[in-house]
């Protein structure tokens, strides 16, 4: 970037009215990033990255903090701390004072913590004593503060596989607020979440969209038991995190790369996938050889998060797009005599598998510097996209509006998700009826999970939030921004001929102000 | 319509040459929140012997079909054997589900006896027009029966359904006496069986029935039925708050209203 074009940018960054100060301090520090050049790569990966093959996700050109950072807040409650200087906590306001204190130190991508720890087990030690409404009176308070004072979709709380009193508390906390922040996950596991849990969490989830549930074993069987879910899906090893997240655009890698599906699996998928790795590697060499965040930072220093806990993510995305179009090419035809699509035919789901079971197999042999806590490599993940996607469907999801019926649908994504131990989202979506008949979404639940589902997450029409990828927005601040939106156009329109004359005035075109105005 | 028939022999329907085992069955949903507790697999029976202004499923009120083929017990039980896992239960309405007693029974007997089917729970879902020895068959396969009930002054019944209800009000307390009623349904029509007095009439009878009953207003509704319903009001949402209003003050404690 040349000089002038970074001063332009900075410029209009502070002028821009539509950012808060926060946002603006951070757009900033983007851009000072940004005027570095990235970690090396080969000319190949940059052009993947050009063509929007392989994609950083907009990460910055330095990596200067691990991307999903989960410390281990049980070790730092117990053992207070010297950065923070604070005590161990003795009680449940000082646990949650504690916490609130730590938030704003814990390191993201994002600029907030995306992991604020699994709360209930947490807190539970802290209850003893402390009657429901107090207890609950305390979490409204905390709710809120970390609502207000973490303002990001991102931020991510844990809660179950056990049943007790903080996570009834916070289920029936979230429910009465109705907040989009933090978001949420109850881990489950048959054995050990009772039905009663579950119904309750679905009562929330029916009322917010939240939490999202994932198959507790399942998790444990790949990640061990000291394992998170943060941001939108991402399932990380507690006490580390991951290093950045790249993503390979298979529906572009497919679109690129001539033949068929033999074709496809036996040269191009490879290139792209060594491409994506290449790209991750670089990244991930920056962030612990040159910025060496994880010899000064606090979290380290103080053992609450470990190196050797790191990974790195390999997201895909685009699944559907790439069968559909592998299986045009193969020319395989679908039962309703057009070609074969993924969310439809068993040919598609078949081909889908081949996929994603190859890249599997290939990330899993290739190495990645500082990547022991996975075994030296990444850790795939269905990556669920990013607002500004258009045309391609997030991770390895059904086209919106395309998908099967229900136990249809369960059992066509089902097998996909045992090849993304770092987290996978499907998304259902059930009639308003369930908030009266919340038994219906845990027996559908309980089924998933039998099926061999990672991940489960549920929307109910109607309830006044929207899903974007994997976080909530609320219905109503989409509206109040369509309105302000208006406002402004209509403002701009107002203020027309005294533009106009400013302009003429000037002699320059003042930016904002559209055309036809402009010219009367 | 014919006259109600109460007992059938397994598997047949009166008046039709359906065989043993089989029934007319006229379709099937693989996922309800609205048919009884959980997720529940629903079976709609062909045929019902009421002719109802406010049917809001006209098309499974004709007994005999002429284009419609029997179905047998166990492709219906294939049906949900597949979806079992993701189920909490049953339900068998219609139609009138107990026109085909002899085939529910079949039915439910061999889901109690599979072992992948066997944790389902099985409901009714009845008009309540048959005579005690149906409940009698039933009851040993049937966890439950949800109960509609039209409204309870008799010569307006006739006027709603083309029939008494007396034999509807002798099941409530046959189901009740069996712990068999799992929940009453009450649709009402403004204008037609929503007065005041009519319904705490209702609700005092249904808890002298069974003083813990459990009792669900279904707001009439429009679509789906026949021009002769064209008239009828859907209940407004100060009326279906007028009517959760009125049951609770006349004691109803377990009371579901529509949102």
């Amino acid at each position: 970037m040349q000089m002038a074009e970074l001063q332009a940018r900075v410029r209009s960054c502070i002028g821009d009215a539509t950012l808060t100060y926060r946002q603006r301090v951070q757009r900033l520090a983007a851009l000072a990033e940004n005027a570095l050049e990235p970690p090396p790569v080969s000319a190949e990966c940059e052009l993947a990255q050009a063509k929007g093959v392989v994609h950083d996700l907009g990460e910055g050109n330095a990596p200067h903090r691990p991307r999903y950072v989960l410390p281990d807040y049980a070790r730092a409650l117990a053992q207070g701390s010297k950065h923070l200087e604070l005590a161990s906590p003795r009680d449940l306001d000082e646990a949650l004072a504690f916490l609130l204190a730590m938030y704003p130190s814990v390191p993201s991508i994002t600029g907030y913590p995306v992991y604020l720890g699994d709360l209930d087990t947490l807190l539970e030690p802290f209850t003893a004593g402390l009657g429901d409404d107090e207890l609950t009176r305390r979490l409204r308070l905390f709710w809120r503060t970390v609502d207000r004072q973490l303002p990001d979709a991102f931020v991510h709380a844990d809660l179950g596989p056990r049943d007790g009193r903080v996570v009834r508390a916070i289920l029936q906390v979230d429910r009465e607020l109705r907040q989009v922040v933090p978001n949420l996950t109850l881990r489950v596991d048959p054995q050990i979440t009772p039905d009663d849990l579950v119904r309750a969490a679905v009562r929330t989830a029916c009322a917010d969209g939240k939490p999202h549930f994932v198959n507790h074993p399942m998790m444990v069987a790949d990640l061990g038991p000291r394992y998170g879910v943060v941001s939108c899906y991402d399932a990380l090893p507690l006490g580390g995190g991951a290093h950045t997240l790249v993503r390979l655009n298979l529906a572009e890698s497919v679109r690129r790369a001539e033949g068929g599906s033999r074709e496809y699996l036996s040269t191009a998928l490879a290139r792209d996938v060594a491409l994506t790795a290449e790209l991750i590697a670089s990244r991930v060499r920056f962030l612990v050889e040159e910025a060496r965040f994880y010899e000064h930072d606090w979290l380290v220093c103080e053992g609450l998060v470990r190196p050797d806990r790191f990974t790195a993510m390999f997201g895909v995305f685009g699944v559907a797009e790439a069968v559909n179009d592998l299986l045009a090419r193969d020319g395989v035809v679908g039962a309703d005599g057009g070609p074969a699509s993924y969310g439809r035919d068993q040919a598609a789901s078949d081909v889908a598998q081949t996929v994603l079971a190859e890249v599997a197999r290939l990330v899993a042999r290739t190495p990645i510097p500082h990547c022991e806590a996975t075994g030296g490599h990444a850790l795939l993940h269905a990556q669920s996209g990013i607002d500004t996607d258009v045309d391609v469907t997030a991770g390895a999801r059904v086209p919106p509006g395309r998908e099967p019926a229900l136990y249809e649908h369960i059992r066509m994504v089902a097998p996909n998700h045992r090849y993304f131990p770092a987290g996978v989202s499907d998304v259902f979506r059930f009639e308003p009826a369930v908030e009266a008949n919340p038994d219906a979404v845990v027996a559908v639940l309980r089924g998933a999970f039998e099926e061999g589902m990672r991940d489960f997450t549920f929307d109910v029409t109607g309830n006044g939030f929207t899903r974007v990828t994997g976080y909530l927005v609320r219905d109503r601040d989409v509206a109040a921004l369509r309105q302000a939106a208006a406002a402004h156009v209509a403002a701009i329109r107002r203020a027309a001929p005294t533009e106009k004359e400013a302009v003429r005035a000037a002699g320059r075109v003042v930016k904002g102000v559209p055309a036809a105005d402009a010219d009367g | 319509m014919g006259e109600p028939v109460a007992d059938l022999p397994a598997g047949a329907v009166a008046g039709s040459s359906t065989p043993a085992g089989s029934g007319l069955v006229a379709g099937t949903a693989p996922f309800s929140a609205v048919d009884g507790p959980g997720n529940r697999y629903v079976v709609f029976l062909q045929g019902c012997q009421w002719d109802c202004l406010a049917c809001h499923n006209p098309c499974a009120i004709p007994r005999t079909p002429p284009a419609m083929r029997p179905t047998p017990v166990g492709e219906v039980v294939a049906g949900i054997r597949d979806a079992a896992r993701f189920l909490t239960g049953v339900t068998v309405t219609g139609g009138e589900a107990t026109l085909q007693a002899g085939f529910v029974q079949a039915l439910f007997a061999e889901l109690a006896e599979d072992p992948r089917t066997a944790r389902l729970t099985r409901f009714v879902d009845s008009n309540g027009d048959c005579d005690p020895p149906v409940w009698e068959r039933l009851a040993p396969v049937t966890d439950g029966v949800m109960l509609d009930l039209k409204c309870l002054d008799d010569e307006l019944h006739v006027v709603l359904t083309g029939y008494s209800n007396a034999r509807v009000l002798a099941s409530a307390r046959e189901l009740a006496a069996r712990g068999l009623l799992y929940e009453v349904r009450l649709l009402l029509v403004p204008g037609l069986n929503d007065g005041e007095g009519e319904l705490v009439r209702t609700a005092r009878w249904l808890l002298s029935v069974d003083p813990a009953v459990r009792v669900r207003v279904n707001a009439f509704r429009r679509q789906g039925t026949r021009p002769c319903a064209r008239d009828l009001l859907e209940p407004t949402a100060d009326d279906l708050a007028r009517y959760r209003h009125v049951l609770c003050s006349a004691g109803l404690r377990r009371l579901t209203t529509p949102r």
